[in-house]
C-alpha cells in the first residue's frame, strides 16, 4: 500500500529519532515521508516599529536558514534511503500547524519526537507532543 | 548644520552646568518658553471673534468630512475591522509576515501612553468632566481620519529590493500627488518631515520624559528633572544608537499588558463606585453643554476635549500612517479598516476610563452648594486635592481607591513614556532620512539629538513643554490633512472596489 507519513522535524535529536521511526515504517509499508519543519510564530505577538519594518526580510532569512541548516542536510543524508521524500517549511503554532499539514496531506500517520522536558516547563508552556495528543485529527505517534 | 545644532546644544548644556541644580531646570525652562512661545500662540490662536482655536476646528472638521465622505465607515466597518485583526482574512501562507494585529499593536503602543493618563487629566482639570464627552465625540469621528491616512500609507509605501518598507505621509504626498497630477507634493512632504522631526522631539519625546519625571518625583519626592532625563536618555541611547534591541522588545511586550491592567484597575474602581456611575455620566453630559463652572463654559470643555483627543489618538497627525505601512497585505484598505480601531481603543476606551475615574473619585473640587467646580484662576484650572495636575492628578484619583497605585502608575508611566519615545524616534528618523537621505552618520546624528531632548524635556516644567508638543503635532496635521483632502478620492475608489469584491465573494475568508 502507499500512503504518506508526516514527520515533525526540527533538527534536534528527538526530531531525528522521530524521523528514523517514520522512515522504518515507510520502508515497511511502501509509504512516502513528508518532513515538516514549523517555525514558531504567532500573529498576535508584539513587535517594535523596527521589527515591523524588517519582518519581511527576516522571514526570508529564517526560511532560508531553515532550508539550508535543517532540511537540506537531512534530505542529502537520506537521498539513498529508497524512501520518497517531500519537505515543507511553515510558520505557525507548532502543534496546530503539524496537525494541519498532516490533515491536508491526507497522511496516514503523524510522527513527532519528544525531548522529555521537565514537567514544570511543559505544565507552564505546554509541549508540542502534549498539545498534539489533544488536537490531532490523524493517528499520531510520539517517539520518546 | 546638524553638527552645528549638536555643538550648540552641547555648549548650552555645559554652560548651564555650574549653576545650581534647580538653576539648570529654570534656565532650560525660560529658554524654552522664550524660543517657542510665539509659535505656540500662532497654532492655538482663536478664530477671530470666538474662543475656539482654529487648529482644533481644523481637525474636527476634517474628521467630520471624512466620516460623511466614507459613509460612516467607522460604524459600518467596525465588525469587519475586528475580523481583519483576528486574521479571518489573512492567507495562512503569509504566516510569519507582519499581521494586521501586529501593525495595530505597534501603532497603539506609540499612541497609548501619557496622552491617555496625563493628557486626559490636563483636559479634565481645565475643561471639567464635560471635556470627556467632547473627547469621545472627537475620538469617534477621528476614526474616519485614521482610516483615510493609513489606507494611503500602505498604498503609497516604498518597497525596497532588500524587502524593507518605508511609508507615511511623505510618500503619499509625493506619489499620490503625482498620480493625480497635482503640484506641490514634494514640497509638502518636506514641510511634513520637518514638522514630524519637531513633533518627534516634542510630543514624542519631551512631553513623555517630562511626565515620566513628574510621576517619579510624585512617588519619591522632588528632585531635579535632569537626573531622570539623563537616565532615560542613556537607556534610549543604548537602544536606538547602541542597537540594544532587547530593551525595546521587552518594553513592547510589557506595554500592552500594562494597558490592559490599567483598564482593568479602572473598571474595578468604577465597579467599587457603581452607585456613582450615573452621577458621573450626568456630570459629563451637563459639563459638556454648560461647562459646570469651568473657564469659557461649554467651549472651554469642548476645546479641551478636542485637543486631548487629537493629541492622544493622533488621528490626522500622520504618524500612524508611518507605523501601519509595514503590514503585509494586498489590499491597502484593509489596513485602513484596522487602523480605525486605534482611536476607538485609545480614546473611546482608555481615555474615557481615566476621565471617569477622575470624575467619580471626586478629586476635582466642587462647590457643595452650587454643584459647580471651583475654578482656581491663579493656576488656570479646577481646584483639586493637593492642587495637582497632569499625571499627578490621575495618580491622586486612583490613589483614593488603591494606595499602592501611584507606584504601579509610575512604572506604567515610565514604560509608556519609553515605548512612545521608541516609536517616535522611529517616526522622526523616517522623516529625517526622508530629508537628508539614509546613512549611518546621518541617522546617528538624529538619534543623538533625540536623546538630548529627553534631558531637556525632563527638566522643563509642564506648561511650555506641553504647549510646544501640541503645537508641533498639530503642525503635522495642517500639511497632512490638506494631502488627505486631495487624495481622498483615491481612497474612495479603493474602498468601493474592496467592498464590491468582498460582497461578490472574490475576497475570501480563510477561517
Amino acid at each position: 500500500m502507499s500512503g504518506k507519513i508526516v514527520v515533525g522535524y526540527d533538527g534536534s535529536a528527538a526530531g531525528r529519532r522521530a524521523l528514523d521511526f517514520a522512515l522504518a515504517r515507510a520502508k515497511a509499508q511502501g509509504a512516502s515521508v513528508l518532513i515538516a519543519h514549523v517555525l514558531e510564530w504567532s500573529p498576535y505577538s508584539f513587535l517594535t516599529p523596527e521589527e515591523l519594518e524588517e519582518r519581511h526580510v527576516r522571514r526570508k532569512d529564517e526560511m532560508k536558514r531553515a532550508e539550508t541548516s535543517v532540511i537540506m542536510p537531512v534530505v542529502e543524508k537520506l537521498k539513498d534511503s529508497g524512501v520518497e521524500l517531500e519537505t515543507v517549511i511553515k510558520y505557525g503554532h507548532i502543534a496546530e500547524k503539524l496537525s494541519e499539514i498532516a490533515t491536508e496531506a491526507g497522511a496516514m500517520q503523524l510522527v513527532v519526537g519528544r525531548d522529555g522536558q521537565g514537567s514544570l516547563v511543559s505544565r507552564v508552556f505546554g509541549s508540542v507532543a502534549g498539545t498534539l495528543v489533544q488536537i490531532t485529527t490523524v493517528p499520531t505517534t510520539i517517539v520518546p | 548644520m546638524q553638527t552645528y545644532i549638536r555643538a550648540a546644544l552641547a555648549a548650552y548644556l555645559l554652560s548651564a552646568l555650574p549653576a545650581s541644580a534647580q538653576g539648570i531646570d529654570a534656565t532650560i525652562n525660560q529658554a524654552f518658553a522664550d524660543y517657542t512661545g510665539w509659535y505656540v500662540s500662532f497654532i492655538f490662536a482663536p478664530i477671530p471673534g470666538t474662543t475656539f482655536s482654529w487648529i482644533a476646528m481644523w481637525l474636527v472638521v476634517a474628521a467630520l468630512i471624512f466620516t460623511f465622505y466614507f459613509g460612516f465607515i467607522q460604524f459600518k466597518g467596525f465588525v469587519h475591522s475586528i475580523k481583519l485583526v483576528k486574521g479571518d482574512y489573512s492567507d495562512p501562507n503569509d504566516a510569519g509576515e507582519v499581521s494586521h494585529f501586529q501593525a495595530l499593536a505597534t501603532a497603539l503602543s506609540g499612541t497609548v501612553g501619557l496622552g491617555n493618563i496625563a493628557g486626559v487629566a490636563v483636559a479634565v482639570g481645565i475643561g471639567g468632566p464635560g471635556a470627556t464627552f467632547w473627547m469621545v465625540v472627537a475620538g469617534l469621528f477621528g476614526m474616519a481620519t485614521k482610516f483615510t491616512e493609513c489606507t494611503l500609507g500602505v498604498k503609497y509605501r516604498n518597497e525596497y529590493p532588500d524587502g524593507t518598507v518605508s511609508g507615511g505621509p511623505m510618500y503619499y504626498m509625493v506619489k499620490g500627488f503625482k498620480e493625480r497630477g497635482l503640484p506641490g507634493g514634494g514640497f509638502m512632504a518636506i514641510v511634513f518631515s520637518v514638522f514630524t522631526i519637531l513633533g518627534a522631539l516634542g510630543g514624542g519625546n519631551m512631553f513623555q520624559s517630562n511626565q515620566a519625571h513628574a510621576q517619579i518625583a510624585n512617588v519619591f519626592g522632588d528632585f531635579p528633572g535632569y537626573i531622570t532625563g539623563i537616565i532615560l536618555a542613556l537607556i534610549t541611547f543604548a537602544v536606538i544608537v547602541g542597537g540594544l534591541k532587547s530593551i525595546a522588545s521587552v518594553t513592547e511586550k510589557i506595554v500592552p499588558f500594562m494597558g490592559i491592567f490599567y483598564v482593568l484597575v479602572s473598571v474595578i474602581i468604577l465597579i467599587m463606585n457603581s452607585d456613582q456611575i450615573m452621577w458621573a455620566f450626568g456630570q459629563i453630559f451637563m459639563g459638556a453643554f454648560t461647562g459646570l463652572g469651568v473657564l469659557g463654559g461649554f467651549t472651554g470643555a469642548l476645546i479641551q476635549g478636542f485637543r486631548r483627543a487629537a493629541f492622544s489618538n493622533e488621528a490626522g497627525i500622520g504618524s500612524a500612517a508611518i507605523a501601519h505601512s509595514a503590514v503585509r497585505t494586498k489590499e491597502p484598505v484593509t489596513e485602513g479598516y484596522v487602523a480605525l480601531l486605534e482611536p476607538f481603543i485609545d480614546t473611546v476606551v482608555i481615555c474615557t476610563m481615566t476621565a471617569l475615574v477622575i470624575v467619580i473619585t471626586g478629586v476635582l473640587n466642587q462647590d457643595p452648594e452650587t454643584g459647580l467646580y471651583i475654578w482656581n484662576a491663579e493656576l488656570g484650572r479646577i481646584q483639586t486635592d493637593g492642587a495637582v495636575s497632569g499625571v499627578a492628578l490621575t495618580s491622586a484619583a486612583y490613589a483614593r481607591e488603591f494606595a499602592w497605585f501611584p507606584i504601579l502608575l509610575m512604572i506604567a508611566v515610565v514604560m509608556f513614556a519609553f515605548s512612545t519615545m521608541i516609536s517616535w524616534s522611529y517616526y522622526g528618523l523616517k522623516a529625517w532620512t526622508y530629508l537628508f537621505g539614509e546613512g549611518k552618520a546621518k541617522e546617528t546624528t538624529f538619534k543623538v539629538i533625540f536623546c538630548l531632548f529627553i534631558i531637556i524635556g525632563a527638566s522643563a516644567n509642564l506648561g511650555p513643554v506641553i504647549d510646544f508638543s501640541d503645537a508641533m503635532l498639530f503642525s503635522m496635521s495642517i500639511v497632512n490633512i490638506i494631502a488627505l483632502y486631495l487624495l481622498m478620492p483615491i481612497v474612495k475608489a479603493e474602498l468601493n472596489s474592496y467592498v464590491r469584491r468582498l460582497k461578490s465573494g472574490e475576497i475570501k475568508k480563510f477561517v
